[in-house]
């Protein structure tokens, strides 16, 4: 199964019930696999006139209870921000996937982690941030499908993958979730005033500027909760890693390849991958920059080093941060990444 | 009865009893008044969903005591489409106003007109941008003057004003659309009768409804409420007529 086509059946079977997109490559195959499954389940598929309608269709459709998922590729999800902002604001849980392509502008349609910046620093106008996961794979791409529907609903947030065309377009083996029966209980939602109950109101419209800090306060109360409890990451050789490689998605598999060229060469290296982008794994990073026998870090990216400055922030200057990274679309080869990570030692 | 006097008319119990920020005479608080009485008569306090836009009506959700999500400016067709694909036995509206529904949000109106979304857009149509101060908006009048059309509006720069009820009519998955107006007592009953019948034709599941209300702004318009009528009938009317332009046929 294509990486698309997992992210997509996993959210059939996360019990999503409504889809809104765009086509863009190169992310299409999510729209096309959920029109061709769509008869046999009773989820609403709109292929809305613009990335902004969709975003705006999921606040409403989210907003009335929905589970609901809306997937698009780097210009796409810019035009989204403004809707993500709002949804931040109005609590209201959704699902959204980013498979990123080279940029800015209209950019290309090769693979690309550009967005990373854009992706876990907000994106839109405020202060907030996205749960943003990592995925690395085709089973990843399902997984954290799965694990997005139910972050979202834990925490009233909406939650991303943030992947790329390669990830998205790759084919790989992979064990699919069970299909999920449950509805979580929304008391919030938008679903008709009845009687044993105050009306119902998602806004984030707050003119009194005490009434919006206490709106921002409780935001970041919520933001602070998903920092303590939902850091994910990986860690491949590092027990005794002197070279820590850090990478995330399609360059922490490129990585883990030239932490394995290394050690054939007797090179102590590991590989750290954040899988939870935000909340981004900071004390598992200054942890390791505190041992001894690390000498330093090197960030891959296919950008010009975004995840770079948080592994810096986390690293507290106790060890040296390196960059390695291809832009444009260009996919950087284990060789070449090896030769780079060489050039430090 | 009480102390030998009969109460003819209050408040609708769906209205909050808030004092609302709109200005006198304008046409908005009328509208809100006519759609919570059918709330009231129709029995749907649990059964409608509404959407409030950005402009002056952003706050509805104070005054209306129903479930109501806030949409981004320009977004309410998009957000009521959510909402009623969701919930599909409910009633749902969007409220918006000539910015929102005819310039920022143009496409989005189109496209849920276009797909047939049963759902009811109550358009208040003014003319102007009225939160803002008083701008120029797509439906302000040729040669009328607002604060960005100071000299009055340019046709060869700003183009013509929409009329968007005329535009809607041509979908063919669009029910019901009417435009009317508050003018007088006649016109304010010939509305709410406009606003119950799309709720009507939404529980049929016939299409979209869309309602356009030809609507004042006294203070935008820097005039009277009472000078704002006056314009209604001899500048608006004349361009944007009061009537039905497309209804469900009555064998169905």
């Amino acid at each position: 199964m294509k990486g698309n086509e997992a992210l997509a059946e996993a959210a059939i079977r996360a019990g999503m019930q409504a889809y809104f997109g765009y086509p863009i490559t190169p992310q299409s195959e999510v729209i096309e696999y959920l029109a061709q499954e769509k008869p046999k389940y009773d989820y609403t598929l709109i292929q809305a006139e613009s990335e902004l309608a969709a975003v705006n269709m999921i606040y409403g459709a989210a907003g009335a209870g929905g589970r609901v998922m809306a997937t698009t590729s780097s210009p796409g999800f810019s035009l989204m921000q403004e809707g993500i902002s709002y949804l931040v604001c109005a609590q209201i849980p959704a699902v959204f996937a980013n498979i990123m392509r080279g940029g800015p502008g209209l950019g290309t349609i090769q693979p690309s982690q550009g967005d990373y910046f854009q992706a876990v620093k907000g994106g839109g106008h405020g202060d907030y941030h996205l749960i943003v996961l990592g995925p690395n794979s085709v089973q990843e791409m399902a997984d954290h499908t799965t694990l997005a529907f139910e972050l979202a609903d834990k925490y009233r947030i909406p939650v991303m993958l943030l992947s790329d065309g390669a990830t998205g377009q790759m084919m790989e083996k992979l064990t699919l979730p069970e299909r999920s029966e449950y509805k979580p209980n929304k008391p919030w939602a938008t679903t008709g005033k009845t009687e044993d109950r105050e009306r119902n109101i998602l806004t984030s419209l707050y003119i009194k500027p005490e009434d919006m800090e206490a709106v921002n306060l409780k935001l970041q109360e919520k933001f602070n909760t998903i920092v303590e409890n939902e850091v994910r990451h990986e860690e491949y050789m590092m027990d005794d890693a002197e070279i820590v490689v850090t990478a995330f998605g399609l360059c922490s598999r490129i990585g883990k390849k030239a932490v394995d060229m290394g050690r054939e060469q007797g090179l102590k290296m590991g590989l750290f991958r954040p899988i939870t982008l935000w909340p981004f794994p900071a004390p598992q990073v200054e942890e390791i920059a505190g041992r001894e026998q690390v000498k330093f870090f090197i960030s891959i990216e296919m950008n010009a080093g975004q995840m770079l400055e948080d592994v810096k922030l986390a690293a507290c200057g106790k060890k040296p941060v390196h960059f390695y990274g291809r832009m444009g679309g260009i996919v950087p080869t284990p060789q070449e990444v090896f030769d780079a990570i060489k050039e430090h030692v | 009865m009480k102390d030998g006097f009969e109460l003819i008319y209050e408040r609708p119990a769906s209205l909050t009893d808030t004092r609302m920020h709109y200005c006198p005479g304008c046409f908005h608080s009328t509208i809100h008044k006519l759609m919570m009485e059918l709330v009231v008569e129709m029995d749907i306090q649990d059964k409608i969903i509404g959407v409030c836009p950005v402009g002056c009506s952003v706050f509805a959700y104070h005054y209306m005591d129903i479930d109501m999500q806030q949409a981004a400016h320009g977004r309410a067709a998009a957000v009521a489409t959510g909402i009623k694909r969701i919930l599909p036995d409910k009633i749902v509206f969007s409220y918006q106003g000539d910015g929102d529904l005819a310039a920022i949000g143009t496409a989005e109106t189109l496209h849920a007109c276009n797909r047939g979304e049963n759902f009811t857009f109550i358009f208040i149509n003014n003319g102007i941008y009225g939160m803002t101060g008083g701008q120029m908006a797509p439906t302000t009048l040729e040669g009328q003057k607002t604060s960005t059309s100071p000299y009055g509006r340019d046709a060869a720069t700003a183009g013509m004003p929409m009329k968007m009820a005329e535009i809607v009519a041509t979908f063919e998955r669009v029910a019901y659309v009417e435009r009317v107006s508050c003018n007088t007592p006649a016109n304010t009953r010939k509305a709410k009768r406009a606003i119950k019948k799309s709720f009507e034709y939404q529980m049929e599941g016939l299409g979209t409804s869309f309602i356009e209300v030809a609507s004042n702004c006294p203070s935008g318009w820097k005039c009277t409420p009472e000078e704002s009528l006056r314009w209604l009938e001899e500048q608006v009317f004349p361009y944007y007529p009061l009537g039905m332009f497309k209804e469900p046929p009555k064998n169905r």
